[in-house]
């Protein structure tokens, strides 16, 4: 069974709970009790219709303010697919939050309200899936109910949008239109009756039917090692085992491997999941890998395939969202974590932050702000085994975290 | 969905993302514990362990907070897993938290254990120096759970604050943490009911018999059907009878209701969640206080 994972973006006001309570609503998510409890909710507020936004406005906070605060998960399933949603908020610290919640997402859902068209929020939401390489944008044109489902501001809306898509750089980017009405379920899991002007998918039918290929399986293997898996039991006296979860690629029993940073070499002997032994462990797979030779491997280590080497960076420059208060200044020192490892990485240069509006970049500035994005160039005190983001999102991302607050303060893009 | 459903197959990423997890635990922290509680959540997690350190044995401690009010086939699944796995056990009371005048045990009919347990999970992490707990909740459990990250960090009093959560991006967990602080982690965020029951099936896992079908005395209350017995507060017209029931989720005696089955297979209860029209926190009268009483709770240190 397949996992879609979909991260949605829109303030409350583009309908956006009420859209993903109307998904779990007709398929079956939602049990009697959370609806009765809901249906009671809706009642105390005194408004006349069952407000499926209730199901994910989860705190106490948002409930008080009608706002989304965090990023919120939200599971429901199909017969043949489990679809994981990270709901974040469109307004409150939106870029933190939805670079967040979209980090790992396949399709993102764009919430327009038909009255209003693109606003300044979608310029940034796109700009967000874009960033991140999302393979799918849903452009949910929304409330069409409000608008007489009129086909003219529909086609006007989506025009601005691919005006939009004609800037953006990352034109492998799938793009689907669908008007709807969450409040009515018009295009949500079944074809609109109102609308007959538009022939394409409904919402669900379009997430059903796209097709998905781990398209990760055929990039250069990356094999960042977590654990060393030593139990010095009688049985297993001997056994040296390396953990961990293929982040691209695929390895099989027999290939020659390098241990990075170290560059020694030796051939992979085994790889178990558990007690059974696999014969290829794919992008994606938590594995225990063994090797013909005893070699010093240790957490925070790659394992690659001898021909298929990354350069080893200590020089690394970087597309940054600032996710923190304090801002990034040029000379400070963070921890740089790519996926197992950490290393001290000084910020050595400060070029410039982007305009997420106009794409434009802002020459000159000092420092990168909570939800800004920028350049900047790193030395890290030691080498790190990455990739570029565009040729390999897992190894080509990092976190940094401020030593002092131990808090996760950036993410990073390696260009 | 009808009683002859389909059984869906468990989504296998699901295993791979709550394996690494568990490496990542017990990498990063110095005195990792798993929270167990003999549910069926944490007996994933225990299987979760074990596959991910094997061949080696499960390299952190099972804390069992032990309210006093557990159903007995719970501690008796418990002590044979423990057998079974080799896993080190450490067992707190929350009876010795309440002789220590630290608790005070409510009253009425109403009356729980569920609150009082925090404190003594409190002070477990601080005698035993835990700075990670692993725990059971998932993300489809309730609303608040919903917003949790799976590294969350909590602060000296255990409290969980909402508004200052780490961003969690790609797979990347930053378990790094301040003196006094430690981090709750929950392997199996992103699981549901159904996924949960699905992996029991597959992985053919053992769980404590009272999750299939038995005959129990019981009472009615609200509705629901309430496990009888010397913990649970009865008013005079609460008149126990015997009902074939089962359990869905396994709590304390005092705040988990049964349901009426006779599912006594696995595929049974999985068409049963299918079909089901209740939700599981729906039969926690622990949750039912308020529409925020899980915030509050683990707002307070609760797991």
């Amino acid at each position: 069974m397949d996992i879609v994972r979909i991260a949605t973006a829109g303030s409350v006001d583009d309908g956006k709970s009420t859209l993903i309570g109307r998904l779990l609503y007709e398929t079956n998510s939602i049990t009697a009790d959370k609806l009765e409890a809901i249906e009671k909710a809706s009642k105390r507020r005194g408004v006349d219709y069952t407000d499926l936004s209730l199901l994910t406005d989860g705190l106490i906070a948002e409930r008080e303010q009608g706002i989304t605060i965090d990023v919120a998960h939200i599971y429901f399933s199909t017969p043949t697919r489990k679809y994981i949603i990270a709901d974040t908020p469109g307004h409150f610290e939106y870029t933190r939050n939805m670079i967040t919640g979209a980090s790992n997402a396949q399709v993102a859902i764009i919430l327009i309200d038909a009255r209003n068209g693109i606003v300044e929020q979608t310029h940034r939401h796109f700009y967000i899936t874009q960033l991140l390489r999302i393979p799918y944008v849903v452009v949910c044109i929304n409330k069409m109910d409000l608008v007489n489902y009129s086909e003219e501001q529909f086609n006007q809306i989506r025009a601005q949008f691919k005006e939009l898509f004609e800037k953006a750089n990352f034109k492998e980017q799938k793009l689907e239109f669908i008007p709807a009405s969450s409040l009515y379920g018009d295009n949500i899991s079944t074809r609109s009756a109102q609308m007959s002007w538009f022939n394409g998918p409904a919402l669900l039918e379009f997430l059903e039917g796209i097709e998905w290929h781990t398209i990760e399986n055929n990039l250069p293997a990356r094999f960042p090692v977590q654990y060393v898996v030593r139990p010095k039991s009688e049985q297993w006296h001997d056994f040296r085992g390396f953990a961990g979860k293929l982040s691209s690629g695929t390895l099989a029993k027999g290939d020659v491997v390098v241990a990075l940073p170290s560059q020694q070499e030796s051939v992979i002997e085994d790889i178990y999941q558990f007690e059974q032994s696999l014969p290829v462990a794919e992008s994606g797979d938590s594995v225990v890998i063994t090797l013909k030779d005893e070699i010093d491997i240790s957490r925070g280590d790659m394992l690659v395939k001898k021909a298929e080497t990354p350069a080893p960076l200590k020089e690394i420059s970087s597309m940054v969202c600032w996710l923190d208060h304090t801002p990034l200044k040029a000379g400070k020192t963070y921890l740089l974590q790519h996926g197992s490892n950490r290393v001290k990485a000084k910020v050595t240069n400060l070029f410039s932050s982007i305009n997420v509006l106009d794409y434009q970049t802002i020459e000159g500035v000092e420092e990168i702000g909570l939800n800004e994005i920028g350049y900047i160039s790193l030395k890290t005190a030691k080498p790190v085994n990455a990739d570029s983001y565009a040729a390999n999102k897992r190894n080509g991302s990092f976190i940094l975290i401020d030593e002092g607050t131990n808090s996760t303060v950036g993410v990073g893009f390696i260009g | 969905m009808s009683a002859n459903s389909i059984i869906p197959a468990f989504p296998r990423m699901l295993e791979d993302e709550s394996i690494y997890i568990m490496r990542e635990v017990a990498a990063q922290f110095e005195r990792p514990a798993l929270l167990f509680s003999g549910g069926k959540d944490s007996i994933t997690l225990v299987r979760l362990a074990q596959k991910a350190f094997w061949p080696g044995k499960i390299p952190f401690p099972l804390l069992h907070v032990d309210t006093g009010h557990n159903f007995p086939e719970t501690i008796e699944f418990r002590d044979w897993l423990v057998k079974e796995t080799g896993a080190e056990l450490i067992v707190r009371y929350v009876q010795d938290s309440i002789d220590a005048g630290k608790v005070k045990e409510e009253t009425g009919k109403y009356a729980s254990r569920n609150v009082l347990q925090t404190v003594t999970l409190l002070d477990a992490i601080e005698e035993f120096k835990f700075d990670a707990c692993i725990g059971g909740a998932r993300r489809d459990e309730e609303k608040a759970r919903a917003k949790e990250r799976i590294f969350s960090v909590r602060d000296d009093f255990g409290q969980w604050d909402p508004k200052k959560q780490r961003p969690e991006l790609f797979e990347m967990l930053n378990g790094r943490i301040n003196i006094g602080e430690n981090v709750r982690v929950f392997p199996i965020s992103n699981w549901t009911e159904l996924d949960v029951w699905t992996y029991i099936k597959e992985e053919q896992m053992a769980i404590p018999s009272i999750y299939y079908t038995h005959k129990r005395q019981v009472i009615e209350r609200d509705g629901m059907i309430w496990p009888y017995s010397d913990f649970l507060n009865t008013s005079e017209d609460e008149i126990p009878f015997e009902e074939i029931v089962r359990f869905r989720t396994v709590g304390d005696m005092t705040c988990t209701a049964a349901v009426a089955s006779t599912a006594n297979e696995i595929d049974d209860i999985i068409r049963e969640i299918l079909a089901a029209k209740i939700s599981e926190r729906g039969a926690r009268m622990d949750d039912k206080r308020s529409e925020a009483a899980m915030e509050q709770r683990k707002k307070e240190g609760y797991f």
